[in-house]
């Protein structure tokens, strides 16, 4: 079996930077706008390379959806870059109208997601924004684990079409996703085997879930790890697999309990295989600064969390 | 498209079209006819004698020039003008509004109506949307101009400022944007809802140049289209301030906030019809 372990830690937004500026070499219609947070998002070597097909517009995300929308008329693909809050809240309507509703080809791409984006505080610290995009028809929604996961996503959106919603963070975090592991939008990575609860991460917390399995095999709890870094589509196929197989299911997300991968989960459990879920996800509150970790422990999104919640869904198979 | 337009041509065509709107608004018993019948002069101007446009409707419009509606509410005038011009049926405007029709209230993609780029409906977007397609009209070395009407009510909305500073900073010289200045919104007159206080010199403020010129007289309205083309290519962007009068040729919506979007009667369709002539043909 798989041992995940990691050598190095990076932040998943240079993954973003990193597969953007290696789909600015790929694809001559890839442009990129950025509102003013062009260090942030990583966004450097494109701005360097494609200085031509670089868009910086200032502190107005309104006009950058706007501008990315109209782009894609003429036959463009753009990127656009800032913080998940900004990409996501402050621009739903226009997201909405111009992009998801009109069908356009327009990648949001969003950073510093969550409350590992730390001492910020909660101004920052979106937490709803998997909901919002999930609701849209027809929008994809993509939040990978680690750096190699999100340059791996952000490649396979050049050939993707369609509006999507790319979420990642801020954090150095453990890069435990080897290169050249097959990365599929809508299709989710079984991790590790097991056969007693069936966890369902993303983002973040897949790593996590990952530190989680290896203390419920010590007390002789076998979890199967799967890391839906897509959140719509879903994978409802590998999702009703392993919970026929382990009968419980538990969901881990740097988000809200509610519009999150816990919520789609637990769709799917209730209409096709209902099974006790339980959910590792921000209670209904806002966060606050202080630093990841410290934050990822308050909030409830630690693996110490994720097996607990583990025991529980076992306890409750009955 | 001819040098010398045919105005007494496209007077007859203006006349067709608001015969159109009052009919479709009054089929469907809803939409808004006020700003459609204000704009109707500068829709006819604008796709029978100004843009180089191809009615075998292809989204990306490489090579043409585009057009967009922002103030997605009058799009009664916009489907009239497009079927006219020969891009569907003239006899589709009898679904405007109605269950599975591709004419939905406000104009979309999403049911491939050809003629449509973008969904607007929602105000204060479609200016952005224009830049955006102007922006890659410069990436790929397309010469021709990208056209976007707003409204008046519409400045209120802050992402129009945006994008007017976006487009000076960039100097998006092959854009012209019109606004529909007729003083009117839902509420009441734009003076008492929320002035607009010096609107031209808002613009020229926000680095653009800006053209007026009367939006309810074919001539004007061709002649002010037509400078506003030769005032593009000079590193500004431009701004039409087009006067209107809401609900122009039907004397009883005209100037009044209260047509902008209420259905006519059957007595009321009677007296609207009896003023504007059929003259290639109702619908």
């Amino acid at each position: 079996m798989t041992k995940f372990t990691f050598t190095e830690k990076k932040d998943t937004r240079s993954g973003f930077g990193a597969g953007l500026h290696e789909l600015g070499k790929q694809y001559e219609n890839v442009v990129a706008l950025c509102a003013d947070l062009t260090g942030s998002l990583k966004m450097d070597a494109f701005k360097r390379d494609f200085p031509e097909r670089f868009f910086q517009v200032g502190i107005a995300e309104a006009n950058m959806m706007g501008l990315a929308a109209g782009m894609t008329i003429g036959g463009k693909i753009p990127f656009t870059g800032t913080f998940a809050n900004f990409s996501t809240g402050r621009v739903y309507d226009q997201i909405r109208q111009s992009i998801a509703y009109s069908g356009k080809n327009v990648k949001i791409c969003a950073s510093h997601a969550g409350v590992t984006l730390g001492e910020d505080g909660a101004t920052h610290q979106i937490l709803e924004d998997i909901g919002m995009m999930k609701m849209l028809p027809g929008m994809t929604v993509i939040v990978p684990c680690d750096y190699n996961q999100t340059k791996a996503a952000t490649l396979a959106l050049g050939k993707h079409i369609g509006p999507t919603y790319l979420r990642f963070g801020r954090p150095s975090w453990p890069i435990f996703i080897t290169p050249d592991r097959p990365f599929t939008i809508g299709k989710a990575d079984t991790m590790i085997e097991g056969k007693d609860v069936s966890i369902f991460a993303c983002g973040h917390l897949v790593w996590q879930a990952i530190e989680a399995e290896e203390k419920l095999a010590a007390k002789g709890i076998s979890a199967e790890i799967i890391n839906v870094h897509t959140i719509k589509p879903i994978d409802v196929q590998a999702i009703l697999e392993s919970v026929q197989k382990t009968k419980c299911a538990v969901t881990c997300e740097e988000h809200q309990i509610n519009g999150g991968l816990g919520d789609s989960v637990a769709q799917i459990l209730a209409r096709f295989f209902p099974a006790p879920i339980e959910m590792v996800a921000v209670n209904d509150s806002f966060g606050e600064s202080g630093t990841p970790a410290q934050l990822l422990k308050k909030y409830g999104l630690s693996p110490e969390n994720i097996i607990e919640a583990a025991q529980k869904a076992i306890q409750r198979k009955g | 498209m001819p040098n010398q337009p045919d105005l007494a041509y496209l007077e007859k065509l203006a006349s067709q079209i608001r015969r159109d709107i009052v009919r479709m608004v009054h089929a469907c018993q809803s939409g808004h006819p006020g700003g459609s019948l204000g704009c109707t002069d500068f829709f006819v101007a604008l796709y029978f004698h100004i843009l180089k446009h191809n009615p075998n409707f292809n989204i990306n419009g490489n090579g043409e020039d585009l057009f967009f509606l922002s103030n997605g509410h009058i799009s009664p005038v916009w489907y009239s003008t497009l079927a006219h011009a020969g891009y569907f049926e003239v006899k589709e405007l009898a679904t405007f509004r109605m269950l599975n029709t591709r004419l939905q209230g406000h104009p979309a993609t999403h049911e491939h109506l050809p003629g449509i780029r973008i969904a607007s409906g929602s105000l204060g977007q479609g200016l952005s949307v224009a830049l955006g397609a102007a922006q890659t009209k410069k990436l790929n070395k397309d010469n021709q101009l990208v056209f976007v009407l707003m409204g008046d009510g519409e400045q209120q909305e802050g992402q129009v400022w945006e994008a007017a500073m976006y487009a000076a900073h960039n100097k998006m010289d092959n854009v012209i944007a019109t606004i529909d200045y007729n003083g009117q919104q839902i509420d009441g007159p734009v003076d008492k809802i929320l002035s607009l206080l010096d609107l031209k010199a808002k613009w020229e403020a926000f680095g653009w140049i800006v053209n007026e010129f009367d939006g309810n007289k074919m001539e004007d309205v061709i002649k002010g289209l037509a400078v506003a083309k030769s005032l593009t290519g000079k590193g500004k962007p431009v701004m039409n301030l087009m006067k209107t009068v809401m609900g122009f040729g039907v004397d009883y919506m005209m100037g009044s906030h209260k047509w902008h979007g209420a259905a006519p009667n059957d007595e009321e369709l009677k007296l609207a019809l009896a003023q504007l002539e059929e003259t290639i043909g109702d619908y």
